[in-house]
């Protein structure tokens, strides 16, 4: 047996490692289709708890949306379960492309292409794109699916400090002689819910001959005006070069994701990009609903224009009594604590008043910065939001830390 | 000549702090630490080669010769 009992030892040691620092992910298994109203199995083997999640990336509340169901049906019972391909053998059908096309338009882009998912989309796009004469310039914030991509790309690698943009134009001119330039950051940020300045580095792109890359994920179907992303936020539509986006969060949160921009990138990307040549795309089932959630999206600002509203209310509550929020106006609310084991404790009370919400902390962010990320949906209703909000302050009130500053709560619970 | 450390910890508190106060001293582990990136090690390469006028090989320009500025200093030193 080549799995001895010394390889186990090695990998039992460093799982008891994790556990011991107080690390070890788990699972909580939901029995209900993914909505503001969930029911929930934790600890593993506990009866079913009724709860509301307030940390979902279902932020349109579209993926139990009847009519993306009825799409997904129809896409099963036309197209068909699987490919058994990779798309340039014989893995793509006309609604692969007709999905390309449609997310083109949304985004105001010359060409999609598909991925598995975006982290394939950020794993492949940088190789193929780029060579070692080149270089990345990526804010020190982004998605680690981008680190991992430019992990894979021979190009040189630079960094600047988190949206500061005086920093970024140094690095610009530090490396202003290399062959191709590209300037990456996420759209808004998944941890913090801040807004990355895209149009003042679209000028210093432009000042620099550079191209400026978007991961979008948190971003596309409900930032800016119709939704379109942070780039219609920004007014900048049309002069991003690449953008990275998911249909696993607003678009219907099933999986996939695509790399849209410049048409030689996207065909750079159709040629030479791994996560794309080795592997099956997305399922026609999945393509059939997010192809749905488009024309949806596509006919009315209703539900962006709910999710805007339920940000407004939830921020406004939070803050009103007394909690800290991170500053922003995205449906990402990082709610602060700053202590790791507080946020874990203020996690687990919510559970038992029926609220699903989860707490962070270090390595996941940085030291002393624990919080609890909430995240809001166009799926919440109004009972929803002041049920989370009514438990929030009572166990908010419990921890005795409502209108305390930072430095309070760290003093009374550490960092 | 300037003190060779001193220069290479106002860099580093410049180039990778957001608090100027940040309390960095010469032996702080800046990438077994947590405080600089593997990829954020580039700039710091380069501004060594420039301030200095050296090259330091890919192959010497390991995480472990950049963890502190004590180490960076003695790599500096090398190719003086």
């Amino acid at each position: 047996m080549a799995y001895s009992n010394s390889i186990k030892d090695i990998y039992q040691a460093q799982l008891k490692e994790i556990k011991d620092a107080g690390l070890l992910k788990q699972e909580r298994f939901i029995h209900s289709s993914q909505a503001a109203d969930i029911e929930v199995e934790f600890p593993t083997g506990s009866a079913i708890k009724k709860v509301i999640n307030v940390c979902s990336n279902n932020y349109l509340g579209m993926s139990s949306h009847p009519e993306v169901l009825k799409a997904a049906h129809d896409g099963l019972d036309s197209r068909g379960y699987g490919m058994s391909s990779v798309r340039f053998i014989c893995g793509t059908q006309d609604i692969h492309r007709e999905l390309e096309n449609k997310m083109s338009k949304f985004l105001g882009t010359e060409d999609t292409i598909l991925f598995p998912s975006c982290m394939d989309a950020n794993a492949g796009v940088f190789e193929a794109i780029l060579t070692s004469e080149d270089v990345m310039i990526s804010d020190r914030l982004v998605h680690a699916s981008i680190i991992d991509g430019m992990r894979l790309c021979p190009a040189l690698h630079d960094t600047f400090k988190h949206s500061d943009m005086e920093h970024l134009e140094k690095k610009l001119e530090l490396h202003a002689t290399k062959r191709l330039k590209v300037v990456i950051t996420d759209g808004v940020y998944s941890m913090d819910g801040d807004t990355a300045k895209l149009d003042e580095m679209v000028k210093l792109c432009e000042k620099y001959d550079a191209m400026l890359f978007v991961d979008d994920s948190h971003s596309t179907g409900f930032i800016g005006k119709t939704g379109r992303g942070t780039h219609e936020k920004c007014g900048v539509m049309g002069k991003i070069d690449i953008i990275t986006t998911t249909f696993g969060k607003a678009l219907g949160g099933a999986s996939g994701g695509c790399v849209s921009g410049r048409k030689e990138i996207v065909d750079m990307c159709r040629q030479k990009a791994r996560p794309y040549l080795f592997s099956n795309t997305i399922a026609p089932v999945v393509v059939s609903g997010v192809l749905r959630v488009l024309d949806i999206l596509s006919q009315s600002t209703e539900r962006r224009d709910k999710l805007e509203s339920n940000t407004i209310f939830w921020r406004k509550g939070l803050t009103e009594a007394g909690f800290i929020l991170k500053d922003g106006d995205t449906p990402i609310v990082p709610v602060m604590l700053f202590n790791a084991k507080l946020s874990q404790d203020f996690s687990k009370d919510l559970f038992d008043l029926g609220i699903y919400a989860v707490g962070f902390f270090f390595p996941v962010v940085p030291q002393g910065a624990a919080r609890i990320r909430t995240q809001i949906s166009a799926g919440h209703e109004m009972h929803h939001l002041e049920k989370a909000l009514d438990a929030f302050i009572k166990v908010g009130k419990k921890y005795e830390i409502l209108g305390k500053t930072k430095q309070e709560i760290i003093d009374r619970y550490g960092c | 000549m300037e003190n060779m450390k001193e220069v290479i910890l106002e860099y580093v508190i410049d180039e990778y702090c957001d608090d100027e106060s940040s309390d960095i001293s010469f032996d702080t582990p800046l990438i077994s630490g947590g405080l600089v990136d593997s990829f954020s090690m580039v700039s710091l390469k380069r501004f060594l080669e420039n301030k200095y006028n050296i090259s330091i090989p890919d192959d010497q320009a390991t995480p472990e010769a950049f963890d502190t500025v004590t180490k960076i200093e003695l790599l500096v030193k090398k190719f003086l």
